[in-house]
């Protein structure tokens, strides 16, 4: 999160901070554990008041931004969020509201219920194996006569079994196209599966000649690809500010850890070796922070380094953040890698998003890519 | 140390075209065969080198391109870092005075801009600006580096002089520099922070003898010097007598910031000190014709990565510091992540490298002298001050954890335990 918030913002994110401290403290996440949703509906519809879901919204959808970049605003809840390990799919839910409104006006009421919090929409991307790296989309979309026909398969989505839509990416011919479909249109069924966060929920979609009127397509039929590659930027800042966020509660833990922690008489954090790790984890921790908001205001910007500084973020926090979580347990000893302990919760958070979106390797060859494009500076 | 005159600020626009126009008359394209991160040139070349840099940096001043950030009445032009970024975007791809950076910008000009007397900036500040002065710092001692406020040389008051005797090491561009940032000892009886003083002093002089020291690598660009009887007048000590620890602070501080100083006039695009750039790692990846190859791949794109999260940590700590969120301590999380990124990018460009780094003819281009990189890799992490004690600073100083014990607090210097070879 960024050193420096105006008034305003940090009032907003404070907010959403006192929210979650009451609605969602650590014995509520361990109670969530073995609910199918992962959160209650009402949760969702008070935290879409604070602003959760609006803040990447048009303002004549209802929607509208604290600082004038929904985006930046939108990733101090995903920090807080983070710092929390809170409930609900906060980036899915920004994805598809974002790229709703963005479409105009025909889908206002959905975008309506997506702001207002009393519906969700999942944000269906990502493909099952061997489609499941970055930017891979095999699912089909057809047009016949005044429909389209959408065949294929999605996972991991998150919510889907929460949600009264689903935004499903296709391709159509050469191009993508994205197509809302209700989730009880005949065709679709949607799977559980596992996942190592405990609120969270993900679930395998496929569609299986599923037909919906083609008012239903999002944007240009086979014209979406760089509309996919913009919500894929928003995910991932979303995504990297909320396991940001994760990493910076597990240190802060740790922290305190260390100085409470007595061994041979002394406090943990009065060793050296141990002081030094810490040292290292903090450069790590300030770095992921630089590059998660450096990648947060070139997306919502449109910067033309968008792209690439998306990819730094993703990368980098995905690959250093598991790191820093990683020595967070180790330096707690046993007790790290308990249940009854909060430190797992963060680590979850962490572990997850690191591995949606593009995993750390991926987005090394996506930088590889972009380096060997660049011109010499000469 | 930017401080804006009360008149109009020249708007970047303006100062982009001003600064374009300069670049393109009068600058040539930046030598391609500069890619390895450490050069290594003979003597008579690294002299005609610095000869063209001191002319460079003379044509910046003239052109009213020097000291973007230092005020007006130092010769600078009180403008702002945006104005440098704007000047380091334009010196992309084409040569600049690399030499004078460092140390004589950041940190010495630096130290004397935030403790030098009115006087002492008058004189020197300009005099740095127009290329006629460059800087080295007498820091490190044979009896050890980290602990800097364990220094040996000796200064001793004879009226309004000082007499300075003693040897350091370590001395970055002594050979063909003109003055140094000296730290002196003119206390033994009282602890070691208390008997410190700082002092300027012409190095070109028949008390100091510099020898080079090789490298492994071969370079000779530091040197040891001895001091026998060295003169200095009272006018050339900066800050207060036994006061120069909170110098050293405010050294440490710059040292520590180095590469994200807006003092520093580095083209865009340039790697700053032992970082191999993104794009010569590209070049290596091609020239050693693994572009292709995923595992090769995977590692240009983990040092763009790097690359770029130290230049986003940079901008960070820089604004926080600024903006008075964080301590001027946290310049010691820059310290730590530019070794972690200085190690792990010389790694990378030694293992694209693959044998033709440790076996390479004239022609083997990019990939040449790879393996001798390597060998001075740790390089960046001890100049400026070791990783280890950056890391002793983040954990006391940025986190507040206790303070590593040490035998020579609170005891008078001359009764301090030091090393064996330190010992009379
Ligand atoms: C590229 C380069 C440029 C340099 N330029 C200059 C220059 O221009 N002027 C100048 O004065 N000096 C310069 N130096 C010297 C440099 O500042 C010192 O080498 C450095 O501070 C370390 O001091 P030392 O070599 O005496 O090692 P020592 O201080 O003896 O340290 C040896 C090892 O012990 C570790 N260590 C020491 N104390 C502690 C502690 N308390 N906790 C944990 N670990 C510790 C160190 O990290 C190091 O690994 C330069 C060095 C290099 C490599």
């Amino acid at each position: 999160m960024r050193l420096v918030l105006s008034s305003d913002q940090a009032f907003f994110r404070d907010t959403t901070a006192k929210f979650l401290t009451e609605q969602a403290p650590v014995g509520e996440l361990r109670r969530l554990r073995h609910d199918p949703a992962g959160f209650d509906g009402e949760y969702w519809r008070q935290g879409a008041q604070l602003g959760w879901t609006s803040l990447l919204v048009g303002e004549e959808h209802g929607g509208g931004s604290i600082s004038g970049d929904g985006l930046v605003d939108l990733t101090l809840v995903a920090d807080t969020f983070g710092r929390h390990a809170a409930p609900g799919p906060l980036a899915a839910a920004n994805v598809v509201a974002a790229a709703l409104s963005r479409a105009g006006d025909a889908h206002a009421d959905v975008v309506a219920d997506l702001v207002s919090g009393t519906a969700l929409a999942s944000w269906c991307v990502a493909e099952p194996r061997p489609h499941n790296r970055l930017g891979s989309v095999r699912l089909r979309v057809r047009v016949e006569g005044g429909d389209v026909v959408v065949n294929g398969a999605k996972r991991p989505v998150e919510s889907a079994a929460q949600a009264s839509h689903l935004l499903v990416t296709g391709r159509t011919g050469e191009g993508l196209t994205q197509v809302l479909v209700p989730a009880v249109a005949p065709g679709v069924s949607i799977v559980p599966l596992h996942t190592v966060d405990l609120t969270r929920r993900f679930f395998a979609v496929t569609f299986d000649d599923v037909r919906v009127p083609v008012e239903r397509v999002v944007g240009e039929i086979g014209g979406a690809d760089a509309e996919v590659e913009h919500q894929r930027q928003l995910a991932a800042v979303v995504g990297t500010a909320e396991a940001v966020g994760a990493m910076q509660a597990a240190f802060e833990l740790t922290v305190q850890w260390a100085f409470d922690r007595y061994s041979f008489g002394r406090p943990l954090a009065s060793y050296q070796a141990l002081k030094h790790r810490f040292a290292d984890m903090k450069a790590w921790l300030e770095a992921s922070n630089a590059v998660s908001d450096a990648a947060a205001a070139a997306v919502g910007a449109g910067s033309p380094e968008a792209g690439a500084l998306v990819s730094v973020a993703k990368a980098y926090i995905g690959d250093y953040g598991s790191r820093l979580l990683q020595d967070c347990v180790q330096l707690h000893g046993g007790i790290g890698l308990t249940f009854e302990h909060d430190l797992h919760l963060f680590l979850r958070r962490h572990t997850v998003n690191r591995a949606l979106d593009g995993t750390p390797a991926d987005h090394r060859q996506r930088l590889a890519d972009l380096v060997e494009q660049r011109e010499d500076a000469a | 140390m930017t401080t804006q005159d009360t008149g109009e600020v020249e708007d970047l626009d303006g100062f982009r075209q001003r600064a374009r126009a300069f670049v393109r008359v009068n600058l040539r394209p930046a030598d391609p065969a500069v890619v390895s991160a450490r050069l290594m040139l003979p003597e008579e070349e690294t002299l005609a080198a610095v000869a063209r840099e001191r002319e460079l940096q003379r044509m910046l001043f003239d052109a009213g391109l020097a000291g973007i950030c230092v005020p007006r009445e130092y010769g600078g032009q009180g403008l702002t870092p945006d104005h440098q970024q704007v000047l380091n975007s334009e010196l992309a791809g084409y040569e600049y005075p690399m030499r004078l950076q460092i140390p004589t910008f950041v940190p010495c000009a630096a130290v004397l801009f935030d403790r030098g007397t009115e006087e002492q900036k008058q004189r020197h500040l300009p005099a740095i600006l127009k290329g006629d002065e460059l800087w080295v710092q007498f820091l490190s001692e044979p009896s050890g580096g980290s602990d800097m406020a364990g220094a040996l040389t000796n200064a001793v008051r004879d009226g309004d002089e000082w007499v300075l005797n003693g040897s350091k090491l370590w001395t970055t561009n002594a050979s063909w520099s003109d003055w140094a940032l000296c730290l002196a000892r003119t206390n033994w009886d009282v602890p070691k922070h208390r008997g410190l003083t700082v002092f300027m002093l012409p190095i070109r002089q028949p008390g100091i003898e510099i020898r080079p020291i090789e490298m492994l690598n071969g370079s000779k660009e530091f040197c040891q010097e001895f001091l026998t009887d060295v003169r200095v007048p009272d006018s050339h000590r900066v800050g207060d007598v036994d006061d120069g620890w909170s110098v050293c602070i405010r050294w440490m501080f710059h040292e520590r910031m180095l590469f994200n100083s807006p003092l520093l006039t580095i083209p865009a695009g340039a790697a700053p000190g032992s970082v191999v750039s993104p794009t010569s790692m590209r070049d290596i990846a091609r020239d050693a014709a693994r572009l292709q190859d995923p595992a090769a791949r995977d590692l240009v794109g983990e040092a763009y990565m790097l690359t770029v999260a130290k230049g986003e940590l940079e901008r960070r700590l820089r604004e926080g510091i600024a903006a008075g969120v964080l301590s001027d301590q946290a310049a010691a999380i820059g310290r730590v992540f530019g070794a972690l990124v200085s190690t792990r990018t010389t790694d990378i460009a030694f293992e694209l490298a693959g044998d033709t780094g440790v076996a390479w003819a004239n022609d083997d281009g990019t990939l040449a002298n790879r393996g001798t990189d390597f060998l001075m890799r740790q390089a960046g992490c001890i100049g400026g001050g070791t990783a280890e004690m950056a890391r002793n600073v983040i954990s006391e100083r940025v986190l507040g954890m206790p303070r590593e014990p040490a035998a020579d607090r609170g005891i008078a210097f001359r009764d301090a335990p030091r090393s064996h070879s330190a010992r009379t």
